[in-house]
């Protein structure tokens, strides 16, 4: 009943991939490390304000996890969200232009980088206050459910959020109406500064966490993009069509500490951040050497760059090229938030409320304006 | 809310107690046999959870009613109901709203002491992206909270449970003020259940439920029947109260509130939460902005107490924004009528 990493399944599951999506995958890891390269560069200049929260190293969660879902399943995520953004299929100018607080970002200048969103790729969000997106992921679930339909709701966490009460609430509710979600911890090992046996409890042993919740629980390697795919192809299959045992007036559920099939789950992805917590951090909680150890021999890139080597399923000349399309595109995303007019003063008072009153109508005036864009 | 549910089937409610327990005061009773449990749903007490769990369906395209059985009980969930709900819109550039609908008791119940006794009007209505509407009579609970429903933004919509049994405690029957309402009848109640399941009542509609020419009593919620009984008193004195109910915080209908103090050149605002910051004292400010020229004195506020609900039955009375107390402001300000 355990889904924890069966090696030899997992095998079978990536194997099976050819090579169009491989290629995929990697060229979307590459445009989010060569995005974040240019984000830091772009903050450190300036153009970019606020917190802003890099995803370089974690690479291989996002796209690993969403290319393993169907394009429709709903996702959202916390404020480290670009790399889930870019995985999902945003354009990287869009999200560039959202942090230079333009009007062609994703969320027209509003949002920032810690709120990226993108409706017609079924991203509902990066959230910044920490564990408050998981019932709205829940939220997200139990929609699917009402409505029948076939889909998931994939929402991620890091670990700092392991220890707020919305978390936890939200896995209760997951488990008693057994939803159609997988809760995904990004376990980077630090919450912020302080690693994750320091402020969470039992942290060596976090399946018990599912399990006193009678949820599912997997884990995979969150620096092997294949490895994180096969988890989530096979967990999302366990989760698909997830139904309501108490959709039956009376009935008393049943909990076993393994969870269900068809039911929810929840994933401990082991992964590792290369950068600070957010550009302001200066990193003194951790040594260079665990850094440069994870750099040098457990990079995701590298990892399937030699996999894909290895296996004949392409050259280093074509990864080279595609490497070189990644940092163009990084590249031309800053020149296309450049170029953007700032977010017009007129647009503050579009999208504070659907049906507008008073004040909030001036933002009607501005529909017009919108059109164009 | 069972006639919008069977108008609209993305509608569910979800709540402590509102399914097998028909409800903690009985609102939804009969819902669950009609509707299911899919649609009627019982919530354990995770408030946190199940408020931001309306957001994100309602993100998804559901319409969630979500039942706080007090909004006493809301605070643990004000990062859900204050910091998504209202803002979800306006960060994502307008891509996900949250039709969502939160109701509840507020206010003093009886003698429930400090922390079950919130009234939450004055600490939400400041946040911009929600709606808020307070009914004060069983025929605007209806036509607002259909309103609330249908629209496409999160609403906050406060009950009152002093008033859920109205009429059976002994409650007065002011409604002999209210003028003919289109059908016929000044009335508190709804108009007959088999014909009125599109019986609206917009939002940024104040309504006057006794008109005067002596003072304006702005009022909310419950304390509209406080400012009623001491306009009964009033009339014995020879003033003539007129009282207005604004039945929604946000929008705030300050044009009819306006209109009034030009007619009767002074103000009295009632408002069931604390002073410092309130609703009453926005009232009071906008009405300074908008008629200073026509006011004949200044405006005065009556508030609840700005202490700590009082468990003790004598005190926790004392404390409301009472009738007593309304008709000793209106005296005040009139004095040089």
């Amino acid at each position: 009943m355990t889904t924890a990493t069966g090696q030899n399944e997992a095998q079978e599951l990536s194997d099976s991939l050819d090579k169009a999506k491989l290629m995929s995958m990697l060229q979307r890891m590459l445009v989010i490390r060569r995005f974040e390269e240019r984000t830091a560069q772009s903050y450190q200049q300036a153009k970019i304000g606020g917190f802003c929260h890099l995803y370089i190293g974690q690479e291989a969660v996002a796209v690993g996890s969403i290319s393993a879902l169907r394009d429709d399943d709903p996702i959202i995520t916390a404020y480290r969200d670009h790399g889930h953004a870019l995985a999902r299929g945003m354009h990287p100018n869009y999200a560039m232009a959202e942090m230079f607080g333009k009007v062609t970002g994703c969320a027209k200048g509003k949002g920032g980088s810690m709120h990226f969103f993108d409706k017609p790729n079924h991203m509902y969000g990066g959230h910044a206050i920490v564990g408050g997106q998981v019932p709205l992921g829940i939220g997200l679930a139990f929609a699917i459910q009402y409505e029948q339909k076939q889909n998931v709701a994939l929402a991620c966490l890091g670990d700092g959020a392991l220890n707020q009460g919305a978390f936890h609430e939200a896995m209760n509710l997951a488990a008693i109406w057994n939803l159609p979600a997988m809760i995904v911890l990004e376990n980077n090992s630090y919450s912020m500064g302080t690693h994750i046996n320091r402020g969470t409890a039992m942290a060596d042993d976090l399946k018990q966490k599912a399990q006193s919740y009678g949820i599912r629980y997997a884990e995979c390697d969150g620096m092997d993009v294949l490895d994180v795919y096969d988890c989530f192809a096979r967990e999302a299959a366990a989760t698909r069509g997830a139904e309501n045992p108490q959709w039956e007036r009376g009935a008393i559920p049943e909990y076993d500490k393994h969870g269900r099939t068809p039911g929810p789950v929840f994933i401990n992805v082991k992964t590792y951040r290369y950068q600070g917590h957010s550009m302001s951090d200066p990193q003194k909680y951790r040594s260079k050497n665990e850094v440069q150890g994870y750099k040098d021999h457990r990079d995701p890139i590298q990892s399937l760059v030699q996999h894909l080597i290895e296996h004949g399923v392409a050259t280093q000349e074509q990864i080279d090229e595609i490497d070189a399309e990644a940092k163009q595109l990084a590249k031309d995303a800053v020149k296309f938030a450049n170029e953007s007019p700032d977010t017009p003063i007129e647009e503050m008072y579009t999208d504070v409320y659907a049906e507008p009153f008073g004040p909030f109508k001036l933002g009607e005036a501005h529909e017009a304006f919108r059109g164009e864009e | 809310m069972a006639e919008e549910m069977r108008r609209d089937e993305r509608v569910f409610l979800m709540g402590e107690e509102v399914a097998e327990y028909n409800g903690a005061y009985k609102v939804s009773q009969g819902m669950v046999e009609e509707f299911g449990p899919r649609r009627i749903v019982d919530a354990p007490i995770s408030e946190t959870g199940f408020s931001g769990l309306g957001v994100g369906a309602a993100m998804y395209g559901l319409r969630p009613i979500i039942e706080f059985m007090s909004w006493s009980f809301c605070l643990v969930a004000a990062d859900q109901i204050i910091n998504n709900a209202p803002k979800m819109l306006y960060m994502s550039g307008g891509q996900f709203g949250c039709p969502a609908v939160f109701r509840g008791n507020n206010g003093a119940g009886g003698q429930l002491g400090s922390t079950h006794s919130w009234s939450v009007e004055s600490m939400f209505s400041s946040v911009p992206g929600l709606k808020m509407a307070i009914p004060s009579t069983p025929r605007d609970a209806k036509g607002l909270l259909k309103s609330s429903i249908r629209a496409e933004d999160p609403v906050f919509f406060l009950e009152s449970e002093r008033m859920l049994g109205f009429g059976a405690r002994g409650d007065k029957d002011f409604s002999r003020y209210l003028h003919a309402n289109g059908n016929g009848g000044p009335t508190w109640a709804p108009p007959a259940p088999e014909d009125d399941d599109n019986f609206l009542i917009p939002f940024g509609q104040a309504e006057v439920k006794k008109s005067g020419t002596d003072c304006t009593v702005v009022a909310f919620g419950r304390p509209v029947h406080f400012a009623l009984e001491a306009a009964e008193q009033l009339e014995k004195e020879g003033i003539d109260v007129e009282v207005i109910d604004p039945r929604t915080v946000r929008p705030l209908d300050i044009d009819t509130i306006i209109e009034s103090v030009k007619k009767t050149h002074y103000c009295v605002v009632v408002d069931q939460s604390w002073p410092f910051a309130s609703v009453a004292a926005e009232v009071g400010m906008q009405v300074y902005e908008n008629a200073l020229d026509h006011l004949d004195n200044k405006v005065i506020r009556v508030n609840n107490d700005d202490v700590p609900a009082p468990y003790s039955r004598a005190l926790e009375q004392e404390a409301l924004p009472h009738a007593r107390k309304i008709v000793e402001a209106v005296r005040a300000v009139t004095y040089n009528a």
